[in-house]
């Protein structure tokens, strides 16, 4: 089937079965592989994107499900060559090893901070509940996100 | 979004440290992964690239009376399906493991363990070839299964390796014994109080967010074979691919890109790996194999599976002694993680942080139909099992002595005066202060403040417990003349090249799969050369472009490879002196060294830096008499010994006494593993190994019902720790340097999982014991068997 999907603000028509997970459209159909795979059952998160700015999990959801909605992935974060502070937090903060979970815990990070710009550590592991990481322990995901609220606070 | 940050990584932030050498420099890697760019196996497409699913047995023990593919083969998109009879014909059929058993790729006669690779579907997409796994028409016959290894040995047990010539039970490798028995029966007629408790550390699994995968892309016209896999020792595997498959071993390349964690998982050999080679061979194409997360659970690389009796006694107040006895659960096929002339691993280190009088250890193997594996899971090849048991044995001994565990620990330590200390297993044990660092964590924690709120609280029905941990593990596999890997010396290498600019490429075999190795191995170089580490480029992963070694895991990286890189450096600032010495006009002994720089002793005005060194090196210049041109060298280190890392954990649970919830309210880990080469990546691998012991205390654990289907085949029921049940860890260290290491590191990568799982169990049956009475529970303590543990309930099965 014929569907028109806007992916980091681009629109993308393309011909797919009706059966195709969106997050297979980013990585195959479009590859944009910085979205990962990692479940199947929307437990872990490495495949979260923003759907209109509200974190969703790719997996699970089918890629025509997508039209008429704004997808955003990890790879709309850095703007001419300015990476995103919370992309800068992590980086600071030592908020990942092995980068795997990293896109989806970006995206699930930047929604958080878009609601709540001064979100506290509850808030923060709340919201990256969804999100499975391996290797941090999240301790440093939770300081990255308060590293790019403050810097995000600053700059306003 | 208008905030200045920094655009060009690496590099230093606003508040960032720049160290020429060890210190908190922030990662090379973060650079690609924070953009989406990290580069992970299933990223990769090569031209006319076909995908691979396999096809898994629903029984758990049952023979195979047919297989149809017909269908299949006619489904549109489906390229080929393989199965054992195509295997046997490429002799691929059956792999040996690491444990120097068998393993079979495809299922031929029968089906041993629910989830074992049947057939391998090579279609288009992977959506066809999931399909066409619908289409495969396979008849069992199902036979009686065998789940509980304390059964697997009873008359009459069904035999599972009937494949095996002389097989006739389901001991999978006789007992193994370490210590000393006749000396330890006389330690325990002699003692005060003996605790006896049966322990069991059951299946879980490492689980790394990206599974599995591979892609084969064998060449018909060269017998080239590439290989894209993100494996723990590329090296290692490219040799067993020689070995399997026959082919010349200069004719395969392992390319291992970004990995999405390991943690053990990632070392074994798996049948999809095999069925993606065999499919490149027979499809002529590349062929792509990514495992799903159920196969990920049920078939790949389960840890620990350990059922242990033990008894350790007291005497004055000290532990002397211990006696241990454990079935351990090999599953269908024995492809346990070990070095060859240690069938249990290190499991012998089990009399841990003590100087015990005597000690005996016996390990015998046993056959299950359930998957195979025992991998080391973020630890030494079953060090985790030791430490777990030693540790939970401390705590009963000191409930059923009456003695505060803490007391006990700190009467029974080796003391820093014994040190090399020769355990009654026969470890040798270099360096270490263990009350300093338990004193430590008693101070960051407030111990006594601690069981003066336990006792406030008890008195209002509260259930809170305080668990305590020390550990000593034996890691950096390890010397050649005591172990090796299916003949393989574990040694590792390194090479360095300083070109005429002064920028470095250093190339590695350990194999980084989230450590930051790009980072801290530049920074080894950085260290003893002087030079910043953004002008070091560490290689690895390529077979062709790295020195043979044998890869990472058992916290062996910077115990091993971080010592040849430190030598390898080393050499080349020898090399770097004799040419000084020629570009100086003087001799080499004349000169001396500062990071950087060779200069005239006296003269410090006068001297050379590497940087000019490497110019010259290249130059059409004189080179010093019998000198080779270039700045370069290259090293296979041979560690002489393990390094022992140890530490002190402290950890606080709350116990809700109506629902038997355990919350980890606080979790204090105070490491000694040496030299800190980068203390942020430490503390780093430090947290996540706490997040990992946490959910094996509390959460992760793979069973089986009667039948052995497996019950936790997914992320619905294969529960992993995450943000809200990890407490804000803290963290303490002493420095402790190894005396035998270069840089007197000890790696650190596996302590805080080995440390963390008894450190919360410990908590947990404090509380209880407090309250309940209860002297033991095994893990995971999960509300369910917390609160029936409670109510002096059988525990539900793990």
């Amino acid at each position: 089937m014929q569907v028109s999907i806007n992916v980091n603000g681009e629109v993308y028509n393309r011909d797919i079965e009706p059966r195709l997970l969106l997050v297979h459209f980013i990585r195959e159909t479009i590859e944009l592989h910085g979205t990962h795979w990692g479940c199947d059952t929307s437990n872990c998160g490495a495949c979260v994107v923003l759907m209109d700015g509200k974190p969703i999990k790719s997996c699970t959801t089918l890629a025509v499900m997508a039209e008429g909605h704004e997808i955003r992935t990890v790879e709309s974060l850095e703007v001419d060559g300015v990476l995103d502070p919370i992309q800068q937090g992590f980086h600071e903060q030592h908020a990942l090893h092995c980068g795997f979970c990293t896109p989806g815990m970006l995206m699930t990070t930047r929604a958080l901070l878009n609601e709540n710009p001064d979100p506290n550590e509850h808030e923060i592991r709340t919201a990256i509940s969804g999100a499975i990481c391996r290797c941090t322990g999240y301790k440093n995901i939770v300081a990255a996100v308060r590293w790019a609220a403050e810097h995000e606070a600053i700059a306003k | 979004m208008a905030v200045t940050v920094e655009q060009n990584l690496p590099g230093p932030g606003p508040d960032q440290e720049r160290p020429i050498g060890f210190g908190r420099l922030k990662r090379k890697e973060d650079a690609r992964f924070i953009r989406g760019q990290g580069n992970y196996l299933d990223d990769l497409r090569l031209p006319g690239m076909v995908y691979g699913q396999v096809l898994r047995s629903p029984y758990a023990h049952a023979k195979i009376l047919s297989l149809d593919t017909t269908r299949a083969l006619a489904h549109p998109g489906v390229a080929a399906v393989v199965t054992a009879k195509d295997l046997e014909t490429l002799g691929l059929a059956w792999m040996p493991t690491i444990s120097y058993d068998t393993q079979a790729v495809l299922a031929g006669d029968k089906v041993r363990f629910q989830g074992q690779e049947i057939a391998f579907v090579i279609a288009v997409d992977e959506y066809t070839a999931n399909d066409a796994l619908e289409l495969i028409d396979v008849e069992f016959e199902p036979l009686p299964a065998v789940v509980n290894a304390r059964r697997a040995l009873d008359p009459g047990a069904p035999l599972i390796r009937d494949d095996k010539i002389g097989q006739r039970d389901n001991l999978a490798s006789p007992t193994w014994e370490a210590g000393d028995k006749a000396a330890t029966d006389r330690v325990f007629a002699e003692a005060d109080s003996v605790a006896v408790r049966d322990i069991i550390y059951p299946r879980c699994h490492p689980a790394p967010l990206e599974t599995c995968g591979m892609v084969a892309d064998f060449n018909p016209k060269t017998g080239q074979l590439d290989i894209y896999n993100g494996n723990q020792a590329p090296h290692a595997h490219r040799t067993v691919y020689a070995q399997v498959a026959g082919l010349p071993e200069h004719y395969i390349r392992i390319m291992c890109q970004d990995i999405g964690g390991g943690f053990g998982g990632k070392v074994p050999v798996y049948p999809g790996y095999v069925c993606a080679i065999a499919g490149s061979i027979v499809a002529g194409v590349p062929v792509k194999w990514i495992e799903d997360r159920t196969g990920n659970l049920i078939a790949d690389s389960f840890a620990r599976d350990y059922i242990m009796h033990s008894e350790m006694c007291q005497k004055n107040g000290r532990i002397t002694g211990l006696r241990v006895d454990v079935i351990a659960d090999h599953g269908a096929f024995d492809s346990t993680a070990q070095p060859t002339k240690f069938p249990a691993g290190f499991f012998h280190i089990v009399c841990g942080s003590y100087d015990l009088q005597a000690s005996h250890v016996k390990v015998k193997a046993v056959y299950t139909n359930k998957a195979p594996g025992g991998v080391a899971y973020r630890c030494s090849f079953r060090i985790t099992e030791a430490v777990y048991l030693v540790e939970r044995m401390v705590d009963a001994l000191a409930i059923d002595s009456g003695i505060d565990p803490v007391e006990l620990r700190m009467r029974s330590f080796i003391s820093p005066g014994q040190f090399p200390y020769e355990t009654t297993t026969g470890w040798t044990y270099d360096s270490g202060d263990y009350a300093k660092t338990m004193n430590v964590a008693l101070e960051i924690a407030d111990y006594e403040d601690l069981r003066r709120e336990q006792k406030e609280k008890l008195a209002n029905g509260e259930l809170m417990g305080i668990g305590v941990a020390f550990f000593t593990e034996g890691v950096g596999a390890g010397p050649r003349k005591h172990m090796d890997i299916l003949g393989l010396a574990m040694n590792d290498g390194a090479d360095l090249r300083v070109h005429p600019s002064g920028k470095a490429v250093v190339s590695l075999s350990a194999q980084t799969q989230g450590q930051g190795h790009e980072t801290t191995f530049a920074q080894i170089v950085a260290e003893e050369l002087g030079i910043p580490p953004e002008d070091v480029q560490v290689r690895h992963g390529d077979t062709d472009k790295s020195p043979y070694g044998l890869g990472t895991y058992g916290s062996r990286s910077t115990p091993v490879s971080g010592a040849a890189v430190a030598v390898v450096t080393r050499k080349v600032r020898d090399k770097a002196r004799l040419i000084a010495a020629t570009m100086l006009e003087t001799r080499p002994e004349d000169l001396s060294w500062e990071k950087g720089r060779w200069f005239v002793k006296g003269d410090p005005s006068k001297g050379a830096p590497i940087t000019s060194i490497a110019e010259y090196a290249y130059s059409g210049r004189t080179m010093p008499a019998g000198l080779e041109g270039g700045l370069d060298a290259q090293v296979i280190y041979d560690p002489p010994n393990l390094t022992y890392p140890y530490g002190a954990y402290i950890s606080v649970v709350d116990i809700d006494p109506d629902t038997g919830e355990v919350k980890v309210r606080r979790l204090i880990a105070v490491d000694d593993c040496g030299v800190r080469i980068n203390p942020m990546v430490v503390d780093g691998q430090i947290h996540g190994g706490l997040a990992e012991g946490l959910g094996i205390a509390l959460m992760e654990v793979i069973t089986f019902d009667e039948e052995g289907n497996c019950l936790n085949s997914s992320f619905m029921d294969y529960l992993i720790p995450t943000a809200l049940e990890c407490p804000d860890w803290e963290l303490g260290e002493t420095v402790t340097p190894c005396p035998h290491h270069p840089i007197g590191a000890k790696g650190v990568g596996e302590s805080p999982n080995v440390g963390s799982v008894p450190c919360i169990a410990n908590a947990v049956i404090d509380a209880l014991y407090r309250k309940h009475n209860v002297r033991h529970m095994d893990i995971p303590c999960n509300p369910a068997r917390v609160w029936a543990a409670m109510q002096g309930r059988p525990e539900p099965p793990q």
